[in-house]
């Protein structure tokens, strides 16, 4: 009895234990990509797929063709939109620089430095909602904080959540402080990483202030310089919270992103049309596109380079 | 923010024990509700209403489930298309359009033609009707108007205007005295609609208003224009609150309470804030919006709460013998005292409220009672206009721009 039971020689010898190393991996995967393509890509060429039909969401779908980009053609509405997520996109960078200054005044030791870093951390943990409420009420034109401080320097009360020319502007400001929090942690991580050879060294070659941040300690934060674009760029083009939160997009529609207009005509209490919806989030989708491209075309460059 | 309250049968059997079950119909089998009334006030009213109902009915097996108010209004496309309730709360006009021409909604035409909806609550009969078929019940209504601070009008030696002339001149006196005459609250735009319907009823008629709701009449049209023109004469006089667009309608009443503002023109649900924040009815009072132009018939914004049933209810025949508690007499009597509002059967009383006292006859004389802008034109078609009346109160130089957007958006919606 002491021969080797025949199924087990062949398995022994099977397809799987030939392929064991190269499956295991693939198969490890398979949950992770099943959910992808089933939560990521198949709901994108849906959408696109979508953008051509009138559908109200509960009735018959007509097919219209390319109707609803017509419509957006003429659609002021989504002119502002579109004007605003520009906006966006470039003032929402400042979080960047403001995140960096922040670090480096915060990357010393001090007494009590970690309380200190933890209430400049504060803004990112607390919910885009509470910022939202709390900004608006700092914004409030008849109590509010800001307008206070405005008549005390013997300017005029502005209303800049209901006037259309510092809407946006009043928003961006609001969602600059969490973002800059978090900007700020991404590079003190980074900070701690510097290494101080490299500042000696500088330093003894005569580098100081301005020169010894561009020359030596910048290229060194590049890693989360980096990051920190991407979560910005992506965090203006889904700003959406905040302004559901301050202004609904009001005044008259003034404060709206193409994100928070897709909701309005296609999820809204007065929206469902969900072709419409879609036609916005398919223009959405190829603004993010280049974004996304861009930076894995930077991210291959970087990696060959390095 | 979402909540989704449950309130347990066992909750409710408590309630039924202590209740006599006297008159014991015997309905058997399930009946599963859903509610949007999520405040309080309508809540306690509509679970004291269900348990008196199952007092009659021991046997009955009754599920609520009470929505958050505005979470309902995304949340009822879902259940109405899979695991649908047996009764379901909502709107009249043609807020109901969407869910009835997908085949959502059950005809209850069997039940209007049955006495007491035929004789009783006949003159709702229109804000339920479809394509020539009922598909709904209304519990409630109430009426709109200016709700005003009395005691600033008698201040200043002030009476309540019958015309658009004696409103402008009132006005104006409340504008010298330092207050502003209305106060108002458009970051949530519908608050502004309800200006345009009654400016535009009076200035054209109620048949106009409806036929420009329903798309017959372009937004262009000289009548339309007459309307704005008539309401550009009151933001040019500096009538309104400044920075409305900041506030919701609640963030607009402490103008009033504080009397920076005088007046407001709200529904009767503005009554019950407005007297927990200290204006008692010596305070506070109520006019009909005054006429302008002189002959045209005349209309009311009176918007009616209602429940439907589902087209995949499981248990019709008990969510029938349900619609038809909520339309008796005395059932309406109990829940529009609790609820603060109208009831809308002709045999029910109408509470020992100065404001419902006022409003009931003043529903009762109207020529047309409208469900309120956003209920009587289709879903997109209000969120334009509205759009266009909040753009309208803030610059009103850009009245013709705003019209051509409106009726660029009314040639695509009504095809």
């Amino acid at each position: 009895m002491t021969s080797v039971p025949a199924d087990y020689a062949t398995a022994k010898s099977g397809w799987w234990h030939r392929n064991q190393q190269s499956m295991t991996p693939l198969l490890l995967l398979l949950p992770g990509v099943l959910f992808f393509l089933f939560y990521v890509i198949f709901p994108i060429f849906q959408s696109f797929n979508l953008s051509f039909y009138e559908w109200d969401g509960l009735g018959e779908r007509t097919f219209v063709g390319f109707y609803n980009y017509e419509e957006l053609y003429w659609d002021d509405a989504f002119y502002v939109s579109l004007r605003n997520n520009l906006i966006w996109l470039l003032l929402y960078l400042l979080a960047i620089p403001a995140g960096l200054f922040i670090a480096l005044f915060l990357n010393q030791t001090v007494v009590g430095i970690r309380l200190y870093k933890s209430l400049f951390f504060f803004p990112f943990v607390i919910s885009q909602v509470v910022v939202g409420l709390v900004f608006s009420w700092f914004y409030d034109p008849t109590f509010g904080l800001l307008n206070e401080m405005l008549g005390f320097f013997g300017f005029d009360p502005i209303n800049v959540l209901g006037d259309e020319r510092y809407v946006t502007y009043g928003i961006i400001a609001a969602g600059l402080w969490p973002q800059t929090a978090y900007c700020m942690i991404l590079y003190l991580t980074g900070l701690n990483a510097v290494d101080p050879e490299q500042i000696e060294a500088g330093r003894l070659d005569g580098a100081k202030g301005g020169k010894m941040l561009w020359y030596i300690i910048l290229p060194q934060l590049r890693p989360a310089t980096f990051i920190a674009f991407v979560v910005t760029i992506i965090g203006a083009l889904r700003s959406f919270d905040l302004i559901s939160v301050m202004t609904n997009g009001g005044p008259f529609g003034e404060s709206r992103v193409l994100a928070f207009y897709m909701f309005e005509v296609a999820l809204s209490e007065y929206g469902f049309r969900m072709g419409y919806g879609a036609a916005i989030a398919v223009v959405l989708f190829l603004i993010m596109l280049v974004y996304i491209s861009f930076f894995l075309w930077k991210m291959a460059r970087d990696e060959r380079g390095a | 923010m979402r909540s989704m309250l449950k309130t347990t049968l066992a909750a409710l059997a408590t309630t039924a024990m202590i209740a006599v079950p006297a008159m014991a119909e015997g309905l058997t089998g399930d009946l599963k509700i859903f509610l949007d009334t999520s405040n309080p006030a309508p809540r306690a009213t509509m679970e004291d209403m269900i348990a008196r109902f199952q007092a009659k009915n021991p046997d009955l097996q009754i599920e609520t489930t009470i929505i958050d108010r505005e979470a309902y209004k995304t949340q009822i496309r879902n259940f109405l298309t899979a695991n649908a309730p047996d009764v379901a709360t909502w709107y009249a006009a043609n807020r109901m359009k969407p869910y009835v021409d997908a085949g959502l909604f059950d005809d209850v035409s069997d039940l209007w033609k049955e006495d007491l909806f035929a004789t009783k609550l006949a003159p709702s009969k229109a804000a339920l009707t479809l394509d020539g078929k009922q598909w709904g019940v209304p519990y409630s209504f109430y009426q709109w108007g200016i709700y005003y601070r009395q005691d600033i009008y008698k201040e200043l030696g002030l009476s309540e205007p019958k015309t658009f002339a004696d409103m402008k001149s009132n006005c104006q006196k409340i504008l010298d005295s330092g207050r502003k005459c209305f106060t108002i609250g458009t970051k949530f735009l519908w608050t502004a609609a309800g200006w345009f319907d009654y400016l535009n009823m009076r200035t054209n008629g109620f048949e106009f208003h409806i036929d420009l709701l329903q798309g017959n009449v372009p937004w262009t049209d000289d009548r339309v224009k007459a309307t704005f023109a008539n309401w550009r004469e009151l933001i040019d006089m500096g009538a309104y609150v400044d920075n409305h667009t900041s506030y919701s309608w609640q963030e607009a009443l402490p103008f009033m309470v504080k009397g920076e503002a005088a007046a407001y023109l709200m529904g009767n649900f503005a009554v019950a804030p407005l007297r927990e924040a200290g204006l008692d009815d010596s305070k506070l009072d109520f006019y009909k919006f005054p006429v302008i132009t002189e002959g045209v018939s005349d209309g009311e914004d009176a918007p009616m709460d209602t429940f439907h049933i589902p087209a995949q209810a499981k248990n019709k025949d008990n969510a029938r013998a349900f619609l038809r508690y909520v339309a008796d007499a005395e059932n309406q009597t109990i829940i529009n005292k609790q609820l603060g509002q109208l009831p809308v059967n002709a045999d029910s009383s109408v509470a020992d409220d100065k404001f419902l006292q006022e409003g009931s006859p003043m529903l009762n004389a109207a020529d047309g009672v409208a469900q309120f802008f956003d209920r009587d034109a289709p879903a997109e078609m209000a969120k334009v206009a509205m759009d266009g009346f909040q753009k309208f109160m803030v610059k009103p130089d850009q009245l013709d721009r705003i019209l051509n957007q409106l009726e660029r958006a009314r040639k695509r919606i009504y095809k």
